[in-house]
């Protein structure tokens, strides 16, 4: 148990990733209107990327880019670059749905005129 | 890097992220939402992420906020409900217990900063000895995205393309 608290402690952005994550998915379940929703669905996104780049960094590294050309590189002198890659994907491609979300925010708030989920409910 | 210089960025993070679910107001709580966002990229620009960072503040501080504002101009800028109903029973079961599930495998996770973490032996030491030889580019992020990995940008800009067509079906105004 004790173990188990220090190596969270040990691990500050993990703790702000899982409350990020565990509240942002409580909004998406909870809540009513639906851009609350989306600004849930916003702040899961948001956390599993950073959970990733935290993943990425090393200690006493510095940003993938290369100080030198001619010598060769030492690995461990720079950020792991993939997972950077991978994120940079993932923001776009996330931005991108939750904007496909709020374009049905809009078209469902013209035919029903609101955005409360049990109102548009009792409308259908 | 210790973490004792980014306890306030995390701290900023959450109150943020708290501020942006907890205010009712729907326009006051996509602002605080820029701002964590923007925040998020600080954290990223601390963790030596530079192009993760400027990303996250060009697309999710910028443009997400952008979009949001821009629907909540046309519909209803106010969370109408005062009193929300309790949560059910498997909710309150189920969040906490996922909670304590997520951090009980914090014990199994490798330490963060750990040059010698699975992430970081693998592949990635042959991208960055090699990137410069392989694409002359000093930026290893640049050479994987646009060169190692190029076809998966490529079908991420189909993924794109697919969203921006579907918004435009959605705005879409009735010709009638």
């Amino acid at each position: 148990m004790v173990d188990a608290l220090s190596a969270v402690f040990q691990r500050p952005n993990f703790l702000a990733f899982v409350v990020i994550f565990l509240w942002g998915f409580y909004i998406m379940v909870t809540r009513y209107n639906l851009v609350k929703k989306l600004i849930g669905m916003y702040l899961v996104q948001t956390s599993v990327i950073f959970f990733l780049v935290s993943i990425s960094a090393k200690k006493g590294a510095t940003v993938p880019v290369l100080l030198s050309t001619t010598e060769p590189v030492q690995a461990a002198s720079y950020a792991n670059p993939l997972p950077h890659v991978l994120t940079l994907t993932a923001i776009v491609v996330g931005v991108a749905t939750t904007g496909v979300g709020l374009a049905l925010c809009g078209a469902i708030y013209r035919k029903y005129g609101s955005l409360d989920e049990e109102k548009i409910i009792e409308k259908l | 890097m210790t973490f004792a210089n980014e306890i306030p960025l995390l701290l900023l993070l959450l109150v943020t992220a708290a501020g942006a679910i907890l205010v009712k107001d729907l326009m006051s709580a996509v602002l605080l939402l820029g701002s964590y966002s923007f925040t998020l990229s600080l954290v990223w620009a601390w963790l030596g992420a530079v192009d993760v960072a400027f990303v996250e503040a060009v697309v999710g501080a910028g443009l997400a906020t952008v979009l949001f504002l821009l629907t909540l101009f046309g519909t209803a800028p106010k969370d109408t409900r005062l009193r929300r109903p309790p949560p059910s029973l498997t909710t309150l079961i189920v969040f906490p217990l996922l909670g304590v599930l997520l951090l009980y495998a914090a014990n199994d996770l490798p330490g963060f900063g750990d040059p010698n973490s699975p992430a970081s032996v693998h592949i990635s030491p042959s991208y960055l000895e090699q990137s410069y030889q392989d694409t002359h580019t000093p930026n290893v992020v640049t050479s994987v995205l646009m060169d190692y990995r190029s076809l998966d940008t490529m079908v991420e800009t189909v993924v794109i393309f697919t969203s921006g067509i579907a918004c435009a079906l959605l705005l879409r105004r009735q010709s009638k």
